[in-house]
């Protein structure tokens, strides 16, 4: 125990995303290795008590495990600075910024880090210059297979693989029932990764990078979120120069975009060794089959003192 | 076994026990749709998806006095095991309720069940092998399907229509499936209200369909949730008030009284009804031996049927408000109009996929089930159930309205797509993964 170790923290878990049923599964897990640690933790649903209920109690620190746009698009992050309660996680600002996957990949790409080739479309653009149009131009310069998503969001909700040109307009629908704008984006063919950052006042560290293996193929919701649909090797079966290449991009890329305490960073190694960026999590899973959790067991972390270690950065304002 | 949490060189999917699973639990996993009705249970979210009775309207009083007479008199008898059977009194209380739809029956031959939910699932464990068919109207309840598939049986749909299951769709699919060599278990029927359809079936047809299970050796599962709660006018007499041998008939209090509770019963043959018991004693031992008692006790003591009376009027007036903002909001759409129960079915232009449109709909904070769920071939992308039951009127008004947002926003996206390719498909197709098969005539 320290004067920064946390007495009382507030676990945020639910709210009204798409990925609600993720963040509660999410927060259970983070309370639950918060308690283990011996911590005394409320789990809330954030609603419109919220806010009263936190200058009210004013707990040590808040640990958002809120995924979509209530807890990453820097809303609420925003919020809890307003009010002067520490938060785990990246600020409102870098929040915003990862959120976004244009603005993210246009970031990343500025720091020299590979990025697959793509457009991202608002609906508008459709609407005003033709769809037939804008598909022609898009697939001339953009060739099949392509991977469309939408712009904002996680857990592969709205995202298609298109590996046939009949195909690309259904999964643009599909991808603006989730979020106006949508990003698309070439396929990268090459071995699927994701290196977890956490940095509990230390400076960020990269995690052994998870090699993903859907049984489908695709590592699609159902592939997340139901354990035996994907294998995971922990460490990735990279050579460890490329291994090292691609922690090096995955920390890159999280100060790239000013990220803080914890992030994810999901990444495509190519048959030449090159890490090509796909996006950041401010707020990656921490569900029982979420690949940072799977990262930091491989890497010999209790799960307890590492959520307690980044309470403790929060309150320290590291 | 595949190795579980230990990372190797052959890695880790999470689930040590993988291989092991039985065939019958394909299809028992997360789901993104499943995922997006987590939203539904916010305040801020009107959910026109779950069939949740209003229990609300039930007198709290009402249950709290029957708690403490059947602690205070029948506590030791109400906190312990009981008969797989059920308890007597309380079989003697279903006959009387069931005598309200035309059925007589011997008290020996109810079965006691965790909601009809275990009933159904039991009488499906006692006739199901891997493969026989079970037919189905389609539409049909959700969670029946599920049952049936975990016992791996194949759901065949039967057409119905504002009237119900059409017989001679029946006839029709009852020769398809024989003369495919394939052997044909039971018809599973809700003949009043129907989930997820709203329509009632015709006495007429009743009697049709009865002839015809019965000419082929087909026993009918009758399922009746909702027959107690009509609207203008009763529902015709159960079929098992005219067929004895050939019906299995499903009750149950969750939706006349609460579904907490967790009580429902099975009326069957008595050859049936004695295999029946076993299942249920194997499964549970017995069915709640407190619910039991304390419902006994609501329907010894209290204006029970005043209390059906009451949920009546609820419901009407819900079913009331939801056609009229259907009429308001959403006149592209057609949809069934209910005389009892909790549901309508909703019909969407042909290109309009209500699956697809669902994560819309939650950012719009309006929730609905999609038509794909009620059937086992992947029909009914074009249709959506909306439930009247929970949300008051008001609510109802709100999620209709948002509705339409959904609805308009969905129809401008396809609008603006409907000059690419795949949009141009002549052959109509309600299953397609885009659903579109040709511009709609309100886009035109």
């Amino acid at each position: 125990m320290n004067e920064y170790s946390p007495t009382s923290v507030v676990v945020l878990a639910g709210g009204i995303s798409h990925e609600r049923d993720v963040s509660l599964r999410s927060g259970r897990r983070v309370a639950d290795s918060l308690r283990q640690h011996g911590i005394s933790v409320e789990l809330r649903d954030p609603d419109a008590s919220l806010l009263s209920y936190l200058t009210t109690t004013r707990p040590d620190v808040v640990w958002p495990a809120l995924h979509g746009a209530s807890g990453e698009d820097g809303a609420l992050r925003g919020l809890l600075d307003f009010i002067g309660i520490p938060f785990v996680g990246s600020t409102s600002g870098a929040a915003r910024l990862a959120w976004d996957k244009p603005t993210a990949k246009v970031l990343v790409s500025r720091a020299g880090i590979a990025t697959p080739r793509s457009i991202s479309l608002s609906r508008d653009a459709f609407r005003e210059l033709g769809a037939q149009s804008v598909l022609d131009s898009l697939t001339d310069e953009l060739p099949i297979p392509l991977v469309v998503k939408p712009a904002q969001g996680g857990s592969a909700q709205g995202v298609t693989l298109v590996d046939d040109r009949s195909a690309l307009p259904r999964a643009m629908v599909d991808a603006y029932t989730y979020c106006d704008t949508a990003l698309v984006e070439q396929k990268i063919v090459g071995t699927e990764i994701a290196v977890g950052i956490i940095d509990t006042g230390d400076g960020p560290v990269a995690l052994p990078a998870v090699e993903i293996q859907p049984l489908s193929g695709v590592f699609s919701f159902e592939a997340r979120y139901n354990a035996g649909e994907t294998r995971f090797y922990t460490p990735a079966r990279l050579d460890p120069a490329i291994a090292a290449r691609a922690a090096e991009v995955a920390l890159l890329a999280h100060t790239t975009l000013g990220l803080r305490h914890l992030s994810r960073v999901d990444l495509i190694v190519d048959a030449s060794g090159t890490p090509w960026f796909l996006e950041a999590n401010v707020l990656p899973g921490l569900t029982e089959t979420s690949l940072l959790p799977l990262a930091l067991e491989a890497a010999g972390h209790d799960l307890g003192w590492v959520y307690s270690a980044l309470a403790e950065a929060a309150i320290r304002g590291d | 076994m595949t190795n579980g949490h230990s990372p190797s060189e052959s890695g880790t999917n999470l689930d040590p026990w993988y291989d092991l699973y039985a065939d019958r639990t394909a299809g028992l996993s997360a789901s993104e749709v499943r995922a997006l009705f987590a939203v539904a249970s916010r305040p801020e979210v009107v959910s026109l998806a779950g069939g949740m009775p209003f229990v609300s309207a039930l007198p709290t009083e009402l249950v709290g006095g029957a708690f403490a007479k059947v602690m205070r008199d029948e506590g030791p008898q109400a906190l312990q095991y009981g008969s797989g059977q059920g308890i007597p009194q309380l079989r003697e209380h279903i006959l009387e309720i069931m005598a309200l739809e035309g059925i007589r029956a011997s008290v020996d031959d109810v079965v006691v069940t965790t909601g009809s939910q275990h009933a159904l699932e039991l009488v499906t464990k006692l006739f199901i092998n891997p493969g026989d068919v079970v037919l189905a109207e389609g539409p049909s309840y959700v969670t029946a399907m599920v049952v049936f598939k975990s016992f791996q049986a194949e759901v065949e749909h039967v057409m119905m229509d504002d009237h119900g299951l059409i017989p001679d769709a029946l006839r029709q699919r009852i020769a398809e499936v024989k003369a495919q060599g394939r052997t044909i278990k039971f018809l599973y029927t809700i003949p009043s209200f129907s989930n997820p359809a709203g329509v009632t079936l015709t006495w007429e047809r009743r009697l049709e369909i009865l002839e015809i299970c019965r000419a082929n050796d087909i026993l009918v599962l009758e399922d009746d949730p909702y027959g107690l709660l009509y609207f203008d006018s009763p529902p015709p007499q159960a079929m098992r008030s005219v067929e004895e041998e050939g019906v299995i008939y499903l009750g149950t209090f969750s939706k006349t009284l609460a579904p907490g509770f967790r009580v429902g019963w099975a009326l069957a043959p008595h050859a049936i009804r004695e295999k029946l018991i076993l299942a249920n004693e194997a499964a549970v031992l017995s069915p709640s031996s407190f619910s039991q008692y304390m419902i006994t006790e609501y329907l010894n003591t209290a204006d029970w049927r005043g209390q059906i009376d009451t949920f009546r009027g609820i419901y009407r007036e819900r079913r009331d408000a939801m056609l009229s903002a259907l009429d308001e909001y959403l006149p592209q759409l057609s949809w069934t109009v209910p005389n009892g129960g909790f549901y309508i079915w909703a019909t969407l232009p042909d290109h309009l996929d209500s699956k697809a449109m669902l994560p819309r709909a939650v950012r719009e904070l309006v929730a609905y089930t999609p038509g794909t769920a009620f059937y086992a071939d992947g029909s009914g992308r074009n249709n959506m159930r909306l439930s009247f039951c929970y949300p008051t009127p008001e609510f109802i008004r709100e999620g209709i309205r948002r509705l339409s947002v959904v609805i308009n926003g969905e129809l401008d996206l396809l609008r603006t797509f409907s000059q690419t390719s795949p949009l141009r498909t002549v052959t109509p197709a309600r299953d397609a993964k885009l659903g579109i098969v040709s511009p709609p005539s309100n886009l035109a």
